[in-house]
Parts: structure tokens; sequence; C-alpha cells
């Protein structure tokens, strides 16, 4: 915990697009006058009834939110402590939480009148549902994804040309997320003034660290609620995966002042913290600015920046949000992590007793949460974020379980 | 009068334009890094930008991205750019050095050292590409008092609404993007540099130097003709790729085509 005290945790950014000494607005002079028309435009959207009426109405009919909490029995008493509610986003249309955040910013860059839409991807689930906006819209789409996610990640590689993207595979640095971003963020300097850039998570220049969060904050708004239905308090505990920290930020927030809520941030430890091969960055990193803001980083001593490394190409980023560096600042939300190995386990027991197969950056989140809830009490109430489904990694992950003896 | 101000006013008293060239610090390796300097000062160059090395160049296209990773796995630090910044001004006394590069490294180096430095150095000014004036605090002001100047970048997307806002805190020069993209790819009709150099002339007295896509002694001698100067890096870098060996022994090679290809821009500035 720093000295600082706030009276709220939602107020954040300022009108600098700072939460604490984090986010800002670090771009080139040419993305400046479109990143402040996006933050003038999303501020006019969000007090006209049309807007949220329209995003409401495709929320409901075509994602198919609100998306059930449901108990999973027998993961609780697998574990022999708390219950465990899982928040099913990964029910929604295209399999993941991204869809939520893509309508909102589809639907605004409709309002400012662009149809041609960029988008980067890690694992590939932004970019599947980027794609698919941008088909319900009819508006041109193109994504950016790193040559070894393209591999990794060959289903929605598919999805996405089916659905009419065209598929930008990266080849510079490592071949993953980071460097898909580095190229998406080129190509928008290059088209600035035509096309409107949706950055699939909770990063990047203000507006969008805040605007991603708004439309995701949907994900703990009904948890919130559907917890008072079915149990009639809140939970004692919620815990998402973190990579950008979309889906854990769509959670987190609206608990973020309801003292009585423990939360977990779960980081990518990849091959574990103290190899270096992880994507750690609030638990591995320092400040810095990337990617048109300030947040923890994973970088060397002269500011470079350090590749990351997860199983999961969703995660493998080496920054966060920079919410969540100014809430792991403020001891707010607890940011711990899980490995390859945990993750891996957590995704194949999920699949055997809820039927249920995660995605395996939500696995990661799982494997977390079996470490601490069965010291819990069997009254106390856990709500995890299943922010997707794992039909994506099953070409990556049946090989390896197979080696490790596990199916 | 500082080395800037005394390299535009020359220049100008000549009737030609500046010619600024670009370089990665410690591209292809240390040693050879500090040879490429003096060569494109013997070839003629008024102003030198000496690029800060960045693992994730955002605003850079392939040849001036792979100049940074060359230079990186060269093992350049900001502690060695800083030494061959120092160096070059030992060597030569006038002429102007920019350094340009991104935000990071400074910040992690710590801001008020490195201005501090820099400035002992005699470092003449900073070209940030990822700091907008709505982050002026972070270095932009901070530079200006520890007497640096703090050049601004200039895009076809600064309209009139913004161009004040861009030059409020401006020094030494402006430096006008003639494009909108990254670094060495495509280049910019005569006509938008005409129009854009006097908007901006209309909110400021600094010079104004064009760069961004220009590969020729032509297109420099045009830049330099519309505006007060011009810039030339990813083909000059693009000379390092081309010349590349793994003993160094093409090395010197590759310094006296750099000192030609400087030359031949010098000329067609001149004769702007």
């Amino acid at each position: 915990m720093t000295d600082t005290i706030v009276n709220s945790f939602v107020n954040q950014p300022d009108e600098a697009g700072r939460f604490g000494i984090h986010g800002g607005r670090f771009v080139a002079e040419t993305l400046m006058p479109l990143i402040l028309n996006v933050e003038r435009s999303y501020k006019s959207a969000c007090n006209e009834v049309n807007f949220t009426r329209e995003l409401a109405y495709y929320q409901k009919h075509y994602v198919g939110r609100p998306s059930p909490l449901y108990f999973a029995e027998r993961l609780t008493a697998h574990f022999g402590g708390a219950k465990l509610y899982l928040k099913r986003d990964e029910l929604n249309h295209t399999g993941a939480h991204k869809i939520n955040n893509v309508l909102g910013q589809a639907l605004l860059a409709k309002r400012m009148g662009k149809t041609k839409i960029i988008a980067e991807t890690g694992a590939g689930q932004h970019g599947v549902a980027t794609a698919t906006a941008c088909a319900l819209f009819d508006m041109e789409c193109e994504v950016f994804m790193g040559e070894e996610d393209v591999r990794r990640q060959k289903p929605n590689v598919d999805r996405m040309r089916l659905l009419g993207a065209k598929v930008h595979p990266v080849t510079s640095g490592r071949g993953t997320l980071k460097d898909a971003m580095n190229e998406a963020l080129r190509f928008w300097v290059a088209n600035a003034q035509t096309h409107f850039y949706i950055i699939g998570t909770v990063a990047g220049p203000h507006p969008y660290p805040q605007m991603v969060r708004d439309f995701q904050s949907v994900i703990g708004k009904e948890a919130k609620e559907q917890l008072m239905e079915a149990e009639g308090r809140l939970p004692d505990a919620i815990i998402a995966c973190i990579g950008g920290g979309s889906n854990a930020m769509g959670l987190f927030h609206p608990f973020l002042d309801d003292e009585s809520v423990s939360i977990y941030g779960v980081e990518a430890a990849g091959k574990g913290i103290p190899s270096g091969l992880h994507a750690a960055s609030l638990t591995g990193g320092t400040p810095g600015v990337l990617h048109g803001n300030r947040t923890y980083l994973l970088q060397d001593e002269d500011g470079q920046i350090i590749d990351a490394h997860s199983i999961s190409a969703g995660l493998d980023y080496p920054g966060i949000g920079p919410e969540h560096s100014w809430l792991h600042d403020m001891g707010r939300v607890n940011y711990v992590s899980a490995t390859d190995e945990e993750a891996l386990v957590a995704f194949q027991l999920c699949s055997r007793l809820e039927g249920i197969i995660p995605a395996l950056e939500p696995s990661h989140a799982l494997a977390f949460t079996g470490t601490i809830i069965g010291d819990m009490n069997p009254d106390d109430i856990v709500i995890l974020n299943m922010c997707g489904r794992g039909d994506k990694d099953l070409g990556a992950v049946l090989p390896m379980l197979d080696e490790r003896g596990l199916l | 009068m500082g080395r800037i101000e005394t390299t535009f006013a020359r220049a100008k008293e000549q009737g030609r334009g500046t010619l600024g060239v670009f370089v990665t610090a410690g591209d292809p390796d240390l040693e050879t890094s500090g040879k490429i300097l003096d060569a494109v000062v013997a070839g003629g160059a008024d102003i030198i930008e000496f690029g800060m090395p960045f693992s994730d160049p955002m605003a850079d296209g392939p040849a001036i991205q792979a100049s940074s990773l060359r230079a990186l796995k060269g093992g350049v630090t900001l502690e060695k750019t800083l030494a061959m910044a120092k160096a070059f001004r030992e060597r030569h006394a006038e002429i102007p050095l920019i350094l340009m590069g991104y935000y990071n490294p400074i910040y992690i180096y710590g801001s008020q050292k490195f201005l501090d430095k820099a400035a002992a150095i005699g470092v003449d000014g900073l070209i940030i590409v990822d700091l907008p004036p709505e982050e002026d605090a972070e270095l932009c002001l901070p530079a200006k008092q520890a007497g640096l100047s703090f050049i601004r970048l200039v895009t076809p997307t600064s309209d009139e609404a913004r161009l004040p806002t861009v030059l409020a805190e401006a020094s030494g020069f402006v430096y006008y993007v003639s494009i909108t993209g990254i670094t060495g790819t495509k280049s910019a009709a005569g006509a938008s540099i005409d129009d854009a150099y006097k908007r901006i002339k209309s909110v400021t007295d600094l010079p104004v130097v064009t760069g961004f896509g220009i590969r020729t002694p032509m297109a420099a001698g045009e830049a330099a003709n519309l505006s007060d100067g011009a810039v030339v890096g990813s083909a000059v870098v693009d000379i390092i790729a081309n010349n590349l060996s793994d003993d160094g022994s093409t090395h010197d090679e590759m310094v006296q085509k750099i000192a030609a290809f400087v030359g031949d821009l010098a000329k067609g500035v001149a004769a702007s």
C-alpha cells in the first residue's frame, strides 16, 4: 500500500488520461489529432441514449448477454473450500469477452464515419471479434498478428479470413502480440486519416484504457447483480487472468469500492518468474513507456523491452493496462501469477470436472484459484471470469497433455 | 547564437537550405558508427541527427527498425550513445548535434540525469517521437530549462486547430514529417510540402526542415527548396545494411560510400 489515500477507486483516469503516474498519451504527433477526436466522440457517445441503446441491443441479441453466472459445483467439491462461480463470458458469440469491447468501438467508429478498421491480436480472439463486427457493420478489417501466434492459433486465423478480414502476419521481433501492436500502430500512423484502430485491451494511449474498461465493465456489473440474485450478497473474492488486462478490468471495476471483496489478477508466469521467461509485468517488471502509455513493463536496465513468454498467446505481452499498474501501486488488487504447467493442469481439470473447455488464458486464473480456494470457508464465494473458451488452443494443448500423460 | 541558429543563418546567407542526416548510434558497431558520423560531416551535412536505438521503434519503417536492432545487438546503450556524442563534439565543435529517439530509454536512464549530461556534452537538441505536447512536463519543459532545444514534429494531420498547440513550446527548428506514415516509406508531393511550410510559418518564426521519405539528392534539393532544409535517414542507413560483413572487412568501404552519398545530397541541397 502506498501512503496515498483515495476516496474511491472508480474515478480514474484524470483529464490527461492518468491513473496515478500511469497512462497518458505517448504517441507520435501524427496520431494525436485522431486520438483527441476519438476521446471527444467517445465522451459525446456516452451521453447519447441512442448509442447506449444500440450497444445494449447488440449485446443482448447478437452476443447473447447477459452471460450466465454458473455455480461450478464439481470444481467446488474438488477444491473443498469456498463456493466457486464461473462468469461464463466464454459463451459469448465468438467465444470470449473481446466482443463486448469490439462492438462498442465499432459502433463508435460508425458514428465517426469510419469504415476501415485496424486491430492487433494475440490469441486471435480480439481479431476474430473485430472481424465479426466488421462483417456485421460492413467495414474493412485489417488484423495484425505475430507470425508465431498465427502458427499457434490457426483456427482463429481461419475464422478471421472467412469473416472477410485481411490478416497481416508480423515477422518483426519474436512475432507475438507486442510486435503485432507495433505493426498495427505503424499502419495506423500511415492511415491515420481513414482508419479507426480498435485496440483490444485496456492499454494504449488515452482514452483507450478507459474506453475499453467501460465497455468490458458489463462483465462485473452483471456478475454483481447475478450473485446478488443467487446468494443475496457480494463475493469474497474475484479472480481473472491478465495479459493486457481487459477481462480482468471488466470484472474488477464495479467491485473496486467494495472493500470486503478481495481481488486477484493472475499474470502468466510462463516457465516461472525466476527463469525470466514469463509475461508477469507487475510481478517482474518496472514502470516505463510503451505503446502510448506508461505502465509496468518487462524491460532491461537500458529501457529496452524484453520479450514476454507464455504458453498462452493472449497473455504473451510485456506490458499491462495502466489502470492495473495503478491498482497495483495502490495495493487494491493482488497481482499474482500461474505458470504454463499449472495452466495446463487447470485446462484439463476444468474440462473433466465441469464439461467446460476453458481457453489457456482463464486456465491461469483457475490454476491460481486452486491455490487459495481450498483454505477458504465453505460459506465464502469466489467468482472467476471464464473469459474465453479453449477450442482455439486444442492444437497446441493436446500434444502437451499427451506428453505429460494427462489424457 | 547557438549552433542551430548559426547553421540556419549561414545556409540562408548562402541562399540554400540545410542538410540534416540521420544515423543510428552504434550501427553497425560502435567503432564504425563513429567513423560514419565523421563521414557524414565530411560529406557536407549541416545537422546531425543521432538516433538513440529503441527495441520498439513505432514510427520507423523496416530500414531504421533493422538499424536499431543491429545497434542494440552490437551492445549500444544510452550511456554509450552519450559517450559517442561526447567524442563527436570533441572532434567537431560547430555542427549541431540532435539526439533523436523514443522516450522510454531516457525515462529509465533518468530524465534529469540525461538532460544534464546531454547539455554538458554539447548536444544541441532533442527529437522524441512519442512525446506530444500533451506530455510536455515529462521532458520538453525540463529540456528547455537545461538549455536544450526541443524540436517538434509537425505532420500532415496537424491541422490549423492543432498547430499552435504543437508549436507553442517548439524550439531550435521545426521538423515537418512530410508524409502520413513511418520513416523511409512513401514520398511526399512537392505541392503538399509547399502548402504545409506556409501553414507552419504562419504560426512560428523557427526554421522548418522537411523529412521522412526523402531518398535522393534531387528530392533533398526539392525539399530544401520548398522549406528551410531537408533530412535524410533511411537512404543513408540502407548503405549500412547493404555493406555489412561479419568480420567488418567491408566497413571502410561502407564509410566511404556514405561520405560520397552525403556529398551528393549536399550538392542537391546546394543547388536548391
